[in-house]
């Protein structure tokens, strides 16, 4: 018989190697995949590596790739912090993008320090709304967020879509449904000449240590702390559950919106409805393994940007299928799964039998 | 061995269940000191005793669910044989043809009254389910009892005292000798309850013994045959029903021991908080207060008496800052409540001891030092800026480990590590340390060891002593007796008026929780709904 055991006060090596440990695992575990496909396996790693590390051109497909991944990854990680079940980063993080894209495609014009910003608090105040609706919903009427928000997604699609063929449809684009660009003074700068790694990293990183201290230090992080590990002792000392809740909702929103704008206006210059392969599904996985600490996520976000890439490029070289890469972050974020479960709980194996 | 056990049993009517020298110890604590009991085959036995007394434990035994550490079970069996019955294994039990009826239902909501009842007596792997034979057995066992429910029915649709009868004929229909019934009463509307008490009488005249846990005294005058009073552990007493009398049960109940007043005199001050015919009206009886008038002052603790689930939640809810007053007023510091507002409440100086420690008390995967600041971290003392000062709540933190012994390994260690006296300390630091002038303290000592029970009381008493009105909320009767200056009897939401302690008659105290008033009148219970308790 199999029995669980909670413990009580599991050490650090615990908390913090166990996230690492399970993706070390997955990786480990592609080779199966890989063997079944016939691919040569150390090969296939090597490229992999190669491929997400082996070039400063190659480092920065990465580092581009982690940008937004660490914005969603932060929006999931403070969200389930408070236990507020945000599966709408994706819907959040397109809604950021429109909004970057009414403002800074020339309906205002100025120097960069002025539109930058401007199409940041737009994007994020979009992104915010997008999810407190929803929190709203959660906290007057009980209505579960996960279904709200993950619905959410869809609707904003096709709303992205509708407009794109509407009213936000550039003129010059012969066709194709997507926007005009962002004017020169509001796009993201590049950090290296002639390489697509962008400003938005640099205000991913502020955002991640700001979040940081945020949650570790003022007041407001205290209270989301409190409601989220113990929702009936926050209330009783007098804090507010409701109004935290929204608290977090545009934290969260905010952060994914963040995320559409550092995409539209870094990466790709224009807003089309394949901006996001998936970005605000992938902020879940990139904040379990992080074990919902902002600074992880840092961490993270380039692992599994480094694991995209990287398989994407060694599909490429081997001909091995690049959903490859899906495999690997799904299974890591089983394997954290699992490992989290470990180490909350002792596995006991009782070779007693039952008695008959 | 069977033959020498079945001639040694000649009494009449016939044995069935007989509990012999049953201890239990958890800890330092005896739950059952060396329990004897017996029930005879068609004989209706009456547990009665105070929250933790024991009977809880006692039946948890009976059960299998715990395993004695003295004495023996032993069971009739259907030939006729006497038995004993091996310890720990609850299938035994079930075999035995015991049969439990839990306070909190355990029925599967959605399925069928019928689905809940055969569930777990059909075989997993079976190709269509024939229900023919478990009706007609049924509807034999709702003709000879009057257990009438429709089976057909999800269980969610049924009425509280419906889904009490699928309990019921589940257990009858596992073919259950013994029946135990833990608090009946507690979810029931007076009419369902009597009208539970002719069934039980029915399906004792055809045979069935049953075991009924209860405190209320009516109820179990009414319905059994013979009482048995445990206190404290032990059995304090054992009659027929017919022989007995509210006072003499009364008093077994709560004890003879006049309780060691370590209260000093003090003459009470002004009024600190009044309340003014209040009522909240939630629909359950458990969280409903009704016209209630009461007033605590300076220097004075008041305690509320009273059985589990008779408002006691609702007013401590209201004095928390949780819930408002549907109509009615309260009276803080001589002004009117306006605004129902925890942290205002906090923040005003009123001190607020949670009834749950652990799930209301603290966050657990916090700081002790972070807990113990919970109400405080929005004030200038403590943050910044919207930054928290974390010196300042380490030296708060580090001062309070000091002052009320919290054992901790450091300020900076999770709650969660505390053990239940450690927590109940580290609470009574967090409110008592800012010298409130009105404590809500909800059965501040509830599961706590003795020496972390003095010392709540110690820090209760010292509080009244510097001037705060101390609301006790309890269930423990030595308790509100050692410490209150006044109590008042909560009962279906009805507040008696202040007594003052040195007049009280445990007996009566007893009755009146019991939902008796003095004159005895059985049908009085909306009667006790006592004016404005004037303190005199």
């Amino acid at each position: 018989m199999i029995r669980f055991e909670p413990r009580t006060n599991p050490g650090p090596i615990l908390v913090y190697g166990v996230p690492v440990f399970a993706a070390i695992f997955a990786i480990l575990l592609a080779a199966i995949p890989l063997a079944l496909a016939g691919a040569p396996i150390m090969d296939a790693y090597g490229l992999m590596i190669t491929g997400a590390f082996g070039s400063v051109f190659s480092t920065s497909e990465m580092l581009t790739r982690a940008t937004p991944l660490i914005l969603t990854g932060l929006a999931a990680a403070i969200a389930f912090r408070a236990k507020l079940w945000n599966i709408g980063a994706e819907g959040q993080l397109y809604m950021g993008a429109m909004a970057a894209v009414v403002v800074g495609t020339g309906v205002i014009d100025g120097p960069s320090w002025v539109m930058i910003p401007a199409i940041m608090i737009a994007g994020a105040l979009a992104g915010a709304l997008m999810l407190i609706g929803p929190t709203l919903l959660k906290t007057r009427m009980g209505v579960d967020e996960v279904v709200t928000t993950l619905l959410l997604n869809f609707i904003v699609l096709l709303f992205v879509q509708m407009m794109l063929e509407g009213a936000l449809k550039d003129p010059m684009s012969m066709g194709w449904p997507q926007s005009e660009p962002i004017i020169d003074s509001a796009i993201l700068p590049p950090l290296l000449e002639r390489m697509r790694v962008h400003l938005g990293l640099i205000i991913a990183l502020v955002a991640a240590s700001g979040l940081a201290v945020f949650v570790k230090r003022t007041v407001w992080g205290f209270e989301i702390r409190a409601v989220g590990e113990n929702a009936a002792a926050a209330k009783f000392s007098g804090i507010s559950v409701t109004k935290t809740m929204i608290l977090v909702a545009a934290l969260s929103g905010g952060l994914a919106g963040l995320a559409g704008v550092s995409e539209v206006a870094g990466t790709r210059g224009y807003l089309a409805t394949d901006l996001s392969p998936g970005y605000g599904y992938a902020g879940i996985v990139v904040a379990m393994l992080a074990r919902l600490s902002p600074v992880g996520v840092i961490i993270s976000a380039l692992f599994v940007a480094s694991v995209f890439v990287g398989a994407d490029s060694m599909s490429r070289a081997i001909g091995v299928s690049s959903y490859l890469a899906d495999l690997i972050v799904a299974m890591s974020l089983l394997c954290v799964l699992i490992g989290g479960f470990l180490t909350r709980f002792k596995v006991r194996f009782d070779r007693k039998k039952t008695a008959g | 061995m069977s033959s020498a056990a079945h001639s040694s049993h000649k009494s009449s009517p016939e044995l069935l269940l007989q509990l012999a020298g049953i201890t239990k110890k958890f800890g330092p604590l005896i739950a059952n000191d060396a329990i004897d009991l017996t029930v005879h085959k068609g004989e209706i036995v009456a547990l009665l005793g105070e929250n933790g007394a024991g009977k809880t434990t006692l039946m948890n035994i009976l059960f299998g669910h715990y395993v004695a550490d003295e004495g023996t079970v032993t069971v009739t069996n259907r030939d006729g044989s006497l038995e004993l019955l091996e310890p720990g294994a609850p299938q035994a039990a079930l075999d035995a043809g015991i049969g439990m009826v839990h306070q909190h239902f355990t029925l599967a909501e959605n399925l069928s009254g019928l689905d809940n009842i055969v569930l777990g007596t059909e075989p997993i792997f079976r190709l269509r389910r024939d229900r023919t034979a478990a009706r007609t057995k049924l509807a034999d066992l709702m003709s000879g009892s009057g257990l009438n429910v429709d089976l057909d029915q999800p269980v969610h649709k049924l009425t509280v005292g419906e889904k009490q009868r699928v309990e019921i004929l589940k257990a009858l229909y596992r073919d259950a000798r013994l029946l135990v019934l833990d608090e009946p009463t507690a979810v029931l509307t007076p009419q369902e309850a009597d009208s539970l008490f002719v069934i039980l009488r029915q399906l004792a005249a055809t045979g069935l013994s049953v075991i009924i846990i209860a405190h209320k005294l009516a109820e179990v005058l009414a319905v059994s045959h013979r009482i048995a009073v445990l206190r404290g552990g032990k059995k304090v007493g054992e009659m027929q029903t017919s022989d007995a009398d509210h006072r003499s049960i009364a008093e077994l109940m709560v004890g003879r021991e006049v309780p060691v007043s370590r209260r000093t005199e003090r003459v009470p001050g002004a009024p600190v908080l009044r309340l003014s015919d209040v009522t909240i009206d939630r629909g359950d009886a458990r969280r409903s207060l009704h016209g209630v008038s009461l007033t605590a002052c300076e220097g004075e603790i008041l305690g509320i008496a009273g059985v589990s689930g008779n408002g006691q939640a609702a007013l401590a809810q209201l004095l928390a800052g949780l819930d408002k007053p549907d109509s009615g007023t309260v009276e803080i510091f001589e002004a009117i409540v306006t605004k129902f507002d925890a942290h205002k409440f906090a923040r005003n100086g009123i001190a607020r001891i949670p009834e749950d420690r652990h799930h209301d008390g603290m966050v657990g995967s916090m700081s002790v030092a972070e807990n113990i600041a919970i109400e405080d971290v929005r004030s200038k003392d403590y943050q910044k800026f919207g930054f928290l000062d974390f010196a300042a709540i380490r030296k708060r933190a580090e001062q309070a480990i000091k002052d009320y012994d919290v054992r901790c390994p450091g300020p900076d260690a999770p709650a969660r590590l505390l053990s239940g006296g450690n927590i109940q300390k580290l609470i009574l630091a967090r409110v008592l340390e800012k010298s409130p002038k009105l404590i809500l303290a909800n059965q501040p000592s509830r599961g706590l060891d003795v020496g972390a029970q003095s010392e709540v009381h110690r820090r209760l008493l010292e509080a009244r002593q510097n001037g705060a009105a101390v609301i006790l909320i309890s269930e423990d009767l030595d308790e509100l007796l050692t410490i209150s200056d006044q109590i008042v009897v909560i009962h279906a939401g009805h507040v008696s008026k202040a007594i003052p302690t040195d007049a009280i008659d445990r007996s009566e105290l007893g009755l009146m929780m019991a939902g008796q008033t003095k004159t005895d009148t059985p049908q009085a219970q909306t009667s006790n709904t006592i004016h404005p308790g004037e303190t005199p």
